[in-house]
């Protein structure tokens, strides 16, 4: 699997911070951006401002659809134009049957993650510039196609909620907020920005190869509420039980899979080894 | 014939949809929420700026109550804004209750941060991601308490009685199209039907409302007998980008970003727009500016502005507007620390909609709104940022309680044909709006003689029909009619109204519906057809597009959001009140009923809005 991250000696500041290695991520998907675009800019004149599109294709309904295959599309290009804008440009204008899944288009509501020119992405998130041409749009891989670039998401959802994902505690002071200390509101800050887009849970081997495994959202998840020190420590201990059944934590092979094509660039394999201690640590102590 | 029965049906998930059902179920129903996008979909996910709650010393709901007012351009009702005023702290400590993760000061507490039109910092904000906090803190606590969630199910049609007063209807469920197995199936509410179906900025080419925010509840509810209320008021954002409609704060102002047009000049004050305030002016005299400048050749590419923040210098860019930058490089494919944004004005927000009282009812019995699809109505001609997250939480808290049955007292804004105080009939309208063929509307027919069940099972036969018709037969495709549509609106029921544009934009509103009776869907497949789900909304669209436009050529004034060539200033003795437009079988009508400006303990006298 390709992925656009490239090793880069940067200027910024080596902090171990999360923040700065967005930065470092960020700068050198800018320089790479650059790059591109002046490819891009070159690849114009001889594409005549059109980009190629191979559009996986198949509905279990349609004849003519039933074998999956690839539609091409020429689709004029335009500055700013994503992945997403030249499906809707297709659908639009060529074949008002092919289907996706999208809404937002600002990379918030996580419908369309694709599996663009080989690596899970956002449509929306994804500049056409950023991209070899033709471009190859594929549903997500490791989910059942229901059609043309739509995948069953009910496992991807069902995961997600079997680590009971919402608030829990028995003390609330009446007529005010809990307090929370800014270090702990920062502590969990990355791992709340999931928009459940299932694009880790698709690029991971270990959810591939393992059907029950949770897979990197949902324990994502459930370290959202671990580390939150609203919940308390008995929560805590009780969530640390979740994520250490069978298929839960110990099953991740720290391929970092899941945190390169994170959207939201929450730092995924962090969290899971971050849990994976903290179980070690809760476990001694209740020897 | 599959007949889903339940107390409560939500229509919707967003933030005012999943109140509604999390207050259903505190209170004991047996409560779904039916919805085309699974909950975190939904587009509160977008809302950036933060939630207004007064909650600390210093500030009171009466302070609340009085910026909202006044931000209204005093066209909000008082018991409205008041509710939402009172109602906002609670409801926002409960979110924290909850476990949103607001942002936070030294001391533990939640932040809070001013906001334009606020006397008070009352903006409580979660880092830029206040609605995805909002939105997903929110799906957890419905999973929590295991509530129902029917996921891509459209509802395309309500089932309501037939009744001629539109006040005597019951309205007894739903029908809603299984995206993913073809089926129309019936939803039967016992108690009531919660429309949360959120925006409606499709009818404009550029807006920064998701794809699926195509109004379909108030289309619906409107063909049904409820009126729709202040349609005319919409508001749209000055700083938008070109290729997708994202937003872009107005912090980058703040910060110092300045505009200029393709001749460099810095217009907002050289062209002599806002000569005070210059960029800070608000929302909607920014976005006539940058019009004017695009409409005289001073656009770039004819088409948008520049928002220039290079000269903020990197560090202090990436220090306070580091989303922004990111948001433009994955938008725009432009980096705003090298060169300049482009934007343009983009709709943002719709005022009116559905008519509700304080407590989410509609006129029709069982049938309730809340959310931006509703009106009920506390932004008046003008919403201030900050104020469309507490109306989701606290109305739609209420409408789910009083749909489950709790009493919430009696309601002081008068709902129906019957608080018409005033009847249009002047309107000079080229073409007749409303159906083709009339009478036409979208309940039961002897709906009033037969069982709710029987009802529903109607409205789904009827609902069957017209899929299986609009997938077999051949012809137009929406696509081109929702283009056409968008454009229309575009051109001629902007930021700039002129009497002669809106007429225009009628005439072509009637050629879209004309082509619209034509309409097919060409793909066959019953398997997640969303071909067929986007030409159902194009009607939708179709219908939105003629209120909102029918409300500005009748309101001749400027007032909030609502510019009128000729009519430049704000007519208080005429005005004062909310322009409903009633569907009437489809013979669209047009009345008139007061602002309610009398408060709890006070009466709120119009005053000049400025800032
Ligand atoms: C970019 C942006 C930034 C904003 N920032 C702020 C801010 O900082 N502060 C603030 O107060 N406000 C803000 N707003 C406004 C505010 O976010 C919205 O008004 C609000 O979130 C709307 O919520 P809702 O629950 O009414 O609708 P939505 O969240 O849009 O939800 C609508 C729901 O209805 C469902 N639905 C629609 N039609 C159908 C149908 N036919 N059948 C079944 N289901 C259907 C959808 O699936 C969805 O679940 C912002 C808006 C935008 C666009
Ligand atoms: S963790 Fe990232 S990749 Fe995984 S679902 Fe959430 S946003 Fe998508
Ligand atoms: S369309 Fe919403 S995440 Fe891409």
């Amino acid at each position: 699997m390709s992925t656009q991250i490239k090793e880069r000696d940067t200027e910024t500041e080596s902090e171990s911070s999360e923040e700065s290695e967005h930065q470092t991520r960020r700068l050198s998907e800018k320089r790479e951006r650059a790059d591109m675009k002046e490819r891009a800019d070159n690849d114009l004149s001889e594409h005549d401002e059109t980009v190629r599109l191979k559009v996986f294709r198949y509905d279990p309904e349609v004849e003519g659809k039933k074998d999956p295959r690839f539609d091409t599309f020429e689709v004029p290009f335009t500055k700013g134009m994503t992945v997403l804008d030249a499906l809707i440009y297709a659908r639009d204008h060529f074949d008002s049957s092919l289907t996706f899944r999208h809404s937002c288009r600002q990379a918030v509501c996580g419908s369309d993650a694709l599996f663009v020119n080989g690596r899970q992405r956002l449509g929306c998130k994804t500049q056409m510039v950023d991209l070899e041409w033709p471009v190859r749009i594929e549903p997500l891989p490791h989910a059942d196609v229901v059609k043309d670039l739509i995948v069953d998401m009910e496992h991807f959802y069902d995961q997600m909620e079997s680590v009971e994902p919402y608030f829990q505690t028995n003390e609330l002071p009446s007529g005010e907020e809990q307090r929370q200390s800014r270090e702990n509101r920062e502590k969990v800050k990355m791992s709340t920005r999931c928009i459940w887009c299932s694009a880790c849970m698709s690029s991971c081997n270990v959810a591939a190869g393992d059907n029950e495994y949770l897979g990197p959202a949902a324990i994502n998840k459930a370290y959202r509420f671990a580390m939150d020190e609203r919940e308390g420590e008995d929560m805590k201990a009780h969530r640390l039980n979740i994520i250490e059944q069978e298929h839960g934590v110990w099953r991740c092979q720290t391929q970092f899979s899941c945190t390169e094509v994170c959207p939201k660039d929450i730092p995924l394999t962090e969290h899971i080894q971050e849990l994976k201690r903290e179980a070690v640590k809760s476990n001694l102590k209740f020897w | 014939m599959t007949i889903h029965e339940h107390d409560v049906v939500v229509v919707g998930a967003g933030g005012a949809g999943l109140r509604a059902a999390i207050a259903a179920e505190e209170e004991g129903a047996d409560v779904a929420m039916v919805t085309k996008l699974h909950p975190v979909r939904s587009h509160t996910g977008a809302a950036e700026g933060g939630i207004n709650a007064a909650l600390r010393d210093g500030d009171d709901w009466e302070l609340h109550a009085y910026d909202t007012m006044k931000g209204s351009d005093y066209l909000g009702d008082a018991p409205a804004i008041e509710t939402l005023a009172q109602d906002a702290p609670e409801e926002v400590i409960q979110l924290e209750h909850w476990g949103m993760p607001f942002s936070r000061e030294d001391d533990g507490r939640v932040s809070q941060r001013p906001f334009g039109g606020l006397s008070f910092p009352r903006t409580t904000y979660a880092g830029a991601e206040t609605g995805h906090h909002l939105l997903h803190t929110m799906y957890e606590q419905a999973v929590k308490r295991g509530i129902r969630v029917y996921d891509e199910f459209y509802v395309s049609q309500l089932a309501v009685t037939d009744h001629d007063d539109p006040e005597d209807r019951e309205c007894h469920g739903c029908v809603a199209y299984d995206i993913k197995s073809g089926d129309v199936v019936g939803f039967r509410a016992r108690n009531g039907v919660v429309l949360a179906t959120g925006g409606d900025g499709q009818v404009f080419e550029h807006t920064t409302n998701a794809v699926a925010n195509t109004g379909d509840g108030p289309a619906m509810a409107y063909r049904a007998g409820v009126p729709v209320e202040d349609m005319e008021f919409v508001q749209f954002h000055p700083t938008t980008l070109p290729s997708t409609g994202v937003l872009i704060s107005e912090g980058v102002r703040g910060e110092g970003g300045i505009l200029y047009n393709s001749e460099g000049e810095r217009f907002m004050f050289e062209g002599g727009y806002a000569n005070n305030a210059g960029e800070l002016a608000s929302r909607d005299v920014v976005s006539r500016a940058e019009l004017t400048e695009v409409n005289e050749g001073r656009g770039i590419n004819d088409e948008y502005v520049y928002l220039d923040m290079r000269h903020l210098g990197e560090e202090r860019i990436n220090d306070r507007l580091e989303n922004i930058i990111h948001l433009a490089e994955d938008f725009e494919g432009v980096n705003p620390i090298d060169e300049p944004m482009p934007v343009k004005p983009g709709q943002h927000y719709h005022m009116g909609g559905i008519e509700t009282n304080e407590n989410g009812e509609t006129c029709v019995s069982g049938l309730y709104a809340a959310g931006e699809c509703a009106c009920a109505s506390v932004h008046g001609s003008n919403r201030l940022g900050g104020n469309a997250l507490p109306e989701l939480i606290v109305f739609g808290a209420r409408a789910g309680h009083h749909a489950a049955g709790r009493d919430l007292g009696t309601a002081e804004v008068d709902t129906g044909p019957s608080a018409r105080t005033e009847t249009e009939d002047g309107l000079d309208t080229p073409v007749e709006p409303g159906a083709l063929d009339t009478p036409d509307s979208d309940v039961a027919a002897d709906g009033a003689l037969v069982e709710p069940v029987e009802l529903v099972e109607r409205a789904v036969e009827r609902e069957r029909a017209r899929i299986e018709d609009m997938l077999e037969r051949d012809g137009t495709n929406h696509a081109e009619i929702r283009e056409d549509l968008q454009e229309t609106m575009t051109e001629n029921v902007n930021v700039f109204r002129r009497e002669a544009d809106l007429k225009k934009a009628l005439e072509v509103i009637r050629e879209c519906r004309e082509r619209y009776q034509g309409v097919a869907v060409s793909d066959p497949s019953r398997t997640f057809n969303t071909d067929l789900i986007h030409t159902i909304e194009t009607g939708n669209l179709i219908d939105i597009a003629e209120t909102i436009t029918l409300g500005a050529l009748a309101r001749e004034e400027f007032r909030g959001a609502h510019w009128r060539q000729e009519h430049q200033e704000r007519k208080d003795g005429e005005w004062l009140k909310h322009t409903m437009i009633s569907w009437n079988d489809g013979s669209p009508e047009l009345y008139y009923k007061p602002v309610v400006l009398e408060g709890e303990n006070k009466e709120y006298e119009p005053k000049v809005r400025s800032y």
